[in-house]
């Protein structure tokens, strides 16, 4: 019996028609428009002016407090414009757009493609490479990596937990990672578990990477206190306090962080970058993306600089097909919808799915019957017939008692809903009111 | 094109199930339990089925037109479920007009009357049959017997069910092994071959009707498992303390509407319990009435009652059975 999380959960039809697709590199476009919020806490402070001229690593934007993030020029050129740009959040946002002029480097980036085994910084001096190269949680939730490394005081870690789960469907980059940077990915978990003191690492992979799964048991025996775990496929699997539960049995309470049970827990995505900043002294300025759907020419796996458009990945992978209707950011259950394919590639977009017109729409609403697909569906145990009635009923007070913060909103309730209902709509509208109420509270 | 893009938040992707899906799903699981009425009670069935759906589909469609002035939705199905279900409920040899002030009460008042679909209380096929064994008590215990009735309808020979058999001699004070040649044996039970409503008699079509909905996932186990077992162990209770008074937990589990009435009754989605827990608290209060009414009670046959009664309960589960929280546990240690 293949391990897994208890309690909800759905299968989506996983369409993972780029897995075979080895990572390309995209070529260099011929603009980029990088947002100085890419991650989640404060945007940062930009640091360059119109006509400067930047290189390939260079800090442009600095981190605006501790829950922020560094950010770097993806390329060499002259700063256009610092204009607020369209984005995937569907607001035009601050961002620095650099005209392409070649391709020249920092010169302190370690360019040369060999594997850097040996682990000279101590703990400190990991944590401050990895806030200095920007990296955040490259899985698509983007808080910044340093904070999570920093443990509070009074509380310990005593397992470091590597996602590798790609649960969503359609999305193959952590998948392609995983088969072509296995021993990158493995120093960068030592990095990290030196980072917090622990000498343990659980790689978590679902069972339909077989290949990824064998490849890093083998390569795995390598590197001390690591181990790799094959996990049942099930939706939402990819979300920590799922992952955690699967692998070590521990439930975050509610409310809670993963390190009130003694874990920390970073996607391979993240450990890569946390190889490349240390190791190589590289920033995070770029990363795989997955760029696919069911009608796209080319389903494919690249290599792109952050802030590259959308539109340039999607003309790589053989072009935007006639019957499109709809460009997301990120997976099919949890991405967001674009308004503009040109928008840029960001830290936190793990892929670009294209969807046909036949698939765009949501089907009409009927009414509910009460089948409580939703309740079994639901990873957290709530209840999303309820949650919805007292969402629409502005019954606020009444969803926070209903624990509706414990949503992760992983989409579980809304894609089963056999009457096409919009319970996680009307979860998040809750989620937002019952913070203000909240908020309110304390002041 | 790029102007036009769909924008919605996610998910993007449906798993595609529908309400009419789901109700299609439960008309094919009632199929083989229809052809073994066919088969044992012939036209009779035949006739009472067709008119017990055309008339459910028709009122739907008349009430929500010209009475609610709403769209009608008779296209997502349930109300042919019901139709199915109420004639499922009766004798083959019920004169037409019952059937038809059944589907009326069905559809009509226990159905449109709360809201339709998805707000009713009760599950509207046995609020129906309950109201016609009420208002018509000798047309819904005249039992056509199989075979025999094939090729008769309104004139079919008709026989006790072996549970008024049951009571009956147990009234007058015989014991079970007097009455025992009297009643078809576990197999016959099993297959169908006995007299009863015209769509519960045959558990082995029944139970494969089960096994579909289960592998469909329209249903989980927990209602009928909780309500099978529950009246087993409670009959077994019985039939060990005094096996001459008390028929063995097997025949009450084959006999009266055991087998429809907890498969396809009692996991009525809009009346029964959302989660797990409170679907197993439900079948268990459902096994536990089922087998007082038949011991206990007037009735010979206590499977409807005891539906609805704990239908009434339903709110009550939903509110105080919740599901347990992820991380609910750590919290109350922490």
């Amino acid at each position: 019996m293949l391990k897994t999380f208890a309690k909800g959960g759905v299968h989506p039809p996983e369409n993972k028609f780029s897995a075979n697709k080895p990572i390309e590199v995209l070529p260099l476009p011929a603009k980029v428009s990088i947002p100085v919020s890419q991650h989640i806490g404060a945007p940062a402070t930009i640091l360059v002016a119109k006509g400067d001229k930047v290189k390939v690593g260079q800090l442009i934007a600095q981190s605006a407090g501790f829950v922020s993030a560094n950010i770097h020029s993806s390329v060499s050129g002259t700063v256009e414009s610092i204009d607020p740009v369209l984005d995937s959040s569907g607001y035009k946002r601050p961002a620095i757009t650099i005209v392409v002029e070649g391709d020249e480097w920092e010169p302190t980036i370690d360019r040369s493609p060999e594997l850097k085994r040996n682990i000279d910084a101590d703990a400190q001096t990991i944590i401050k490479k990895i806030a200095e190269a920007g990296i955040v949680g490259l899985g698509g939730a983007t808080f910044p990596s340093h904070v999570k490394l920093s443990v509070p005081a009074g509380k310990k870690a005593d397992v470091l937990i590597i996602n590798g789960v790609e649960c969503e469907p359609y999305l193959t980059s952590d998948h392609r990672l995983m088969l072509e940077k296995g021993h990158e990915l493995m120093v960068g978990i030592q990095l990290l578990m030196r980072a917090l003191g622990v000498d343990k690492a659980m790689i978590g992979i679902e069972n339909n990477k077989p290949d990824a799964i064998k490849y890093l048991t083998e390569i795995a025996k390598e590197y001390s206190g690591i181990t790799v775990h094959a996990l049942k496929v099930k939706y939402p699997q990819g979300g920590e306090k799922q992952l955690i539960k699967a692998l070590i049995n521990r439930e975050v309470p509610s409310g809670g962080l993963p390190i009130d049970i003694g874990a920390v827990v970073h996607n391979v995505g993240t450990a890569y970058a946390v190889y490349e900043a240390v190791q190589k002294n590289k920033p995070l300025f770029e990363r795989v993306v997955t760029v696919t759907g069911k009608n796209l020419p080319k389903p494919s796996n690249f290599l792109v600089r952050i802030g590259t458009p959308v539109s340039d990945l999607i003309a790589a992978a053989g072009g935007l097909p006639d019957d499109t209707a709809k460009v997301v950011n990120g997976g099919p259950m949890m991405g967001k919808a674009v308004t503009d394919i040109a928008v840029p590639v960001t830290k936190g977009t793990s892929g670009i799915i294209v969807f046909p017109a036949t698939e765009s729409k949501r089907k009409a609403e009927s009414v509910c019957i009460r089948c409580a697909k939703c309740v079994s569906a639901c990873p957290m145990g709530l209840e999303p017939y309820l949650l919805i009635r007292m969402s629409q009923r502005m019954m606020f007070e009444k969803m926070e008692h209903e624990r509706v913060l414990d949503c992760m909103e992983c989409g579980s309730c809304s894609f089963e809903c056999p009457a096409n209902l919009p319970l996680l709509d009307y979860i998040r509208l809750g989620k937002t009111e019952v913070n203000k109420i909240i908020r309110a509270r304390k002041n | 094109m790029d102007s036009k893009l769909v924008v919605s938040p996610s998910p993007h992707v449906h798993s595609g199930e529908s309400t009419s899906r789901l109700m299609f799903n439960v008309v094919l699981a009632l199929m083989p339990a229809f052809a073994v009425s066919l088969y044992y009670f012939g036209i009779g069935a035949l006739f009472v089925t067709l008119l017990s759906v055309l008339s459910c589909v028709l009122f739907e469609y008349l009430i929500q037109k010209f009475i609610l002035k709403v769209q009608p939705t008779i296209t997502d199905g349930s109300a042919i479920v019901t139709g199915l279900l109420l004639a499922f409920n009766v004798p083959s040899n019920l004169p037409w007009y019952i059937v038809v002030i059944g589907s009326l009460f069905a559809i009509g008042v226990a159905k449109m009357s709360f809201g339709g679909l998805g707000s009713n209380p009760f599950n509207p096929a046995m609020a129906a049959r309950v109201f016609m064994l009420i208002s018509f008590p000798v047309q819904m215990t005249s039992w056509p017997l199989p075979i025999e009735s094939r090729l008769k309808y309104i004139d079919a020979v008709t026989g006790p069910t072996p549970l008024a058999i049951l009571k009956e001699g147990l009234k007058k004070g015989d014991t079970i092994s007097q009455i025992a040649d009297q009643i078809p044996s576990h197999l016959q039970l099993f297959m169908g071959v006995m007299g009863g409503s015209l769509g519960e008699i045959s558990a082995l079509a029944l139970l494969i009707g089960f096994a579909w909905l289960l592998y469909k996932k329209v249903i989980t186990w927990h209602i009928p498992i909780s309500i099978f077992t529950t009246i087993f162990i409670f009959t077994g209770i019985l039939w060990l303390v005094n096996p001459e008074k008390n028929a063995d937990p097997i025949f009450h589990l084959l006999t009266g509407g055991v087998m429809i009435g907890a498969i396809y009754m009692a996991t009525d989605y809009v009346t029964s319990p959302m989660h797990p827990k409170g679907m197993v608290l439900f079948g268990i209060g459902i096994g536990l009435l089922t087998v007082i009414i038949r011991v206990w009670g007037a009735y010979p046959e206590g499977v409807s009652f005891a539906i609805l009664i704990m239908n009434a309960f339903v709110p009550l589960i939903n509110r105080y059975v919740k599901p347990k929280r992820f991380g609910e546990e750590v919290k109350r240690n922490g």
